[in-house]
């Protein structure tokens, strides 16, 4: 067991553990400046831009806020719980990214079933939603944690179904499996990406997928109107920080399995010198996530909330079956050619 | 290594188990399950069944355990203070439970020792899918069919008018 310890290989894997939640978390708080920043810039308003350069200072700011702010508890508020919910929303989200590959080598664990274990520990963060809302002994957050767990239990069926047309493509359930299945080029142009063969199954993945992590416009569990913060309002300081955390690691853990499952994940054009070459995948990878953050963000600043009976109807009703038409109608082609 | 991992979810597991019995409140009974669960995976885990693990997560720890977890909390159950009413059950359940435990714990006494038999499937998703698609496929169905018909049960009794 010491021998381990002292082995290359641990330092190797320690290395990549810091590099990959380090830059995760680092990412994850200047998502916070980007959302409001562009969000701004859609309705015409210059937004945070005072503590230093451009506003890049603000996550800082933001974080020693947070870190000194007062922290409240609610009166009859079940202790024990409403300690433990904001760990209970933080550990799964943060579990998802050791088995995400970055790059070719850029991988924790590199899982035969790392596809499923993501969606193991993600089913868990719903945990955190609901334990929040019930200790907080108050009926806007138990409200939202309600909403939120029936939305996540609906959606979470066709977010899983709506990716069995790409195993059944790639013939395997894990990620850098499916990563390297579509490697190269058709008639020498096209990607070989796994959007152009499954077109419906994205389209019920992204959707299934935002409502998942609860933003707009499925943000019903913390819909300002109506229930001031949804399962988080009676949080303060360090336990928000969190929860909001928790949210971004989800939507960047979405955004990362969107781009392995059905952008190509690393795959991209690759050129240069040698350290140019070892750093371009993880940086397409990188970029290829950017984007789908600035779609969550974008959709954030211009869509109007589902109303909670338009939700679970389109979720059961328009969701769940296109999803399973898909999976019938991959089988079959699967099984001709 | 492996030793110590075991011990060290197994004393999770079986705390957690006890824990679901002795706890007053049943919220806290439905939290020391999904502990016990995990607890579990992570046992299968070491086994190198990956996926049974991350399928025990996923179905019992991520899906109905939220359900149950869902329903405690909109009834708003309280503590169970007249917890008096079922007392004499535990004449009858304890002595049942020592009982099984010594039986067991007889049958594993008395078990000859021998060469430990071959595992006739290991535990990757390929092996265990092709297993139950050839070998096991009307067991599976059948099992399939019977989840359908309680769904479909469920239904009906929960809508009186459809």
């Amino acid at each position: 067991m010491i021998a381990y310890f002292a082995s290359p290989e641990f330092a190797v894997l320690l290395a990549k553990m810091i590099i990959i939640l380090g830059g995760v978390l680092g990412a994850l708080a200047y998502t916070s400046l980007v959302e409001r920043r562009v969000i701004a810039f859609v309705q015409m308003r210059p937004g945070p831009n005072r503590v230093g350069p451009f506003g890049l200072l603000q996550p800082i700011a933001d974080g020693l806020k947070f870190l000194f702010k007062e922290q409240t508890v609610p009166a009859n508020a079940n202790i024990l719980l409403y300690y433990l919910a904001p760990i209970a929303a933080m550990i799964p989200a943060l579990l998802s990214f050791s088995v995400i590959p970055f790059g070719p080598d850029l991988i924790i664990a590199d899982l035969d079933v790392s596809l499923l274990f993501i969606f193991a520990v993600t089913s868990l963060g719903v945990y955190g939603i609901v334990l929040g809302g019930w200790s907080s002994n108050s009926k806007y957050p138990l409200m939202g944690a309600m909403r939120s767990s029936a939305q996540m239990l609906s959606y979470e069926l066709s977010l899983t179904l709506s990716v069995v047309g790409v195993l059944m493509i790639a013939n395997t359930v894990s990620l850098s499996q499916i990563v390297t299945s579509q490697q190269g080029y058709w008639f020498g142009v096209v990607p070989r990406w796994n959007i152009f063969v499954q077109p419906i199954a994205f389209l019920v993945y992204l959707i299934s997928g935002i409502a998942e992590t609860n933003r707009l416009p499925f943000d019903l569990a913390e819909s300002e109107q109506e229930l001031v913060a949804g399962w988080h309002t009676e949080y303060s300081g360090m336990k928000f920080a969190m929860f909001m955390l928790a949210e971004y690691a989800n939507m960047v853990t979405v955004s990362a399995l969107a781009t392995i499952l059905f952008f190509g994940g690393w795959s991209g054009p690759v050129f240069g010198p040698q350290w140019l070459q070892m750093a371009l995948p993880t940086a397409w990878f990188l970029l290829k996530i950017a984007a789908f953050m600035l779609l969550y963000i974008v959709l954030r600043a211009t869509v109007p909330r589902f109303r909670y009976d338009q939700l679970m109807r389109f979720g059961w009703k328009f969701l769940l079956p296109a999803s399973l038409a898909n999976i019938l109608f991959t089988s079959f082609l699967a099984a001709l050619s | 290594m492996i030793e110590f991992l075991f011990l060290f979810f197994a004393a999770i597991a079986v705390g957690a188990a006890v824990n679901v019995l002795a706890q007053k409140h049943v919220l806290y009974s439905a939290l020391s399950l999904i502990l016990m669960l995990t607890a579990m995976s992570a046992l299968f885990v070491l086994l190198e069944a990956e996926f049974l693990a991350v399928i025990n997560v996923i179905v019992y720890a991520g899906a109905i355990m939220v359900l149950f977890v869902f329903v405690i909390m909109l009834l708003n159950l309280p503590r169970d203070e007249n917890g008096d009413r079922l007392r004499w059950l535990k004449f009858v359940g304890i002595p049942m439970g020592v009982f099984f435990l010594l039986l067991i714990g007889r049958t594993l006494w008395t078990a000859a020792g021998g060469e430990p038999a071959q595992p006739r499937i290991t535990g990757s998703a390929a092996v265990i899918g092709s297993s139950l698609f050839t070998d096991y496929v009307l067991p599976f169905e059948l099992t399939s069919l019977l989840i359908l018909i309680a769904l479909i049960g469920a239904v009906v009794f929960a809508k009186k008018d459809l």
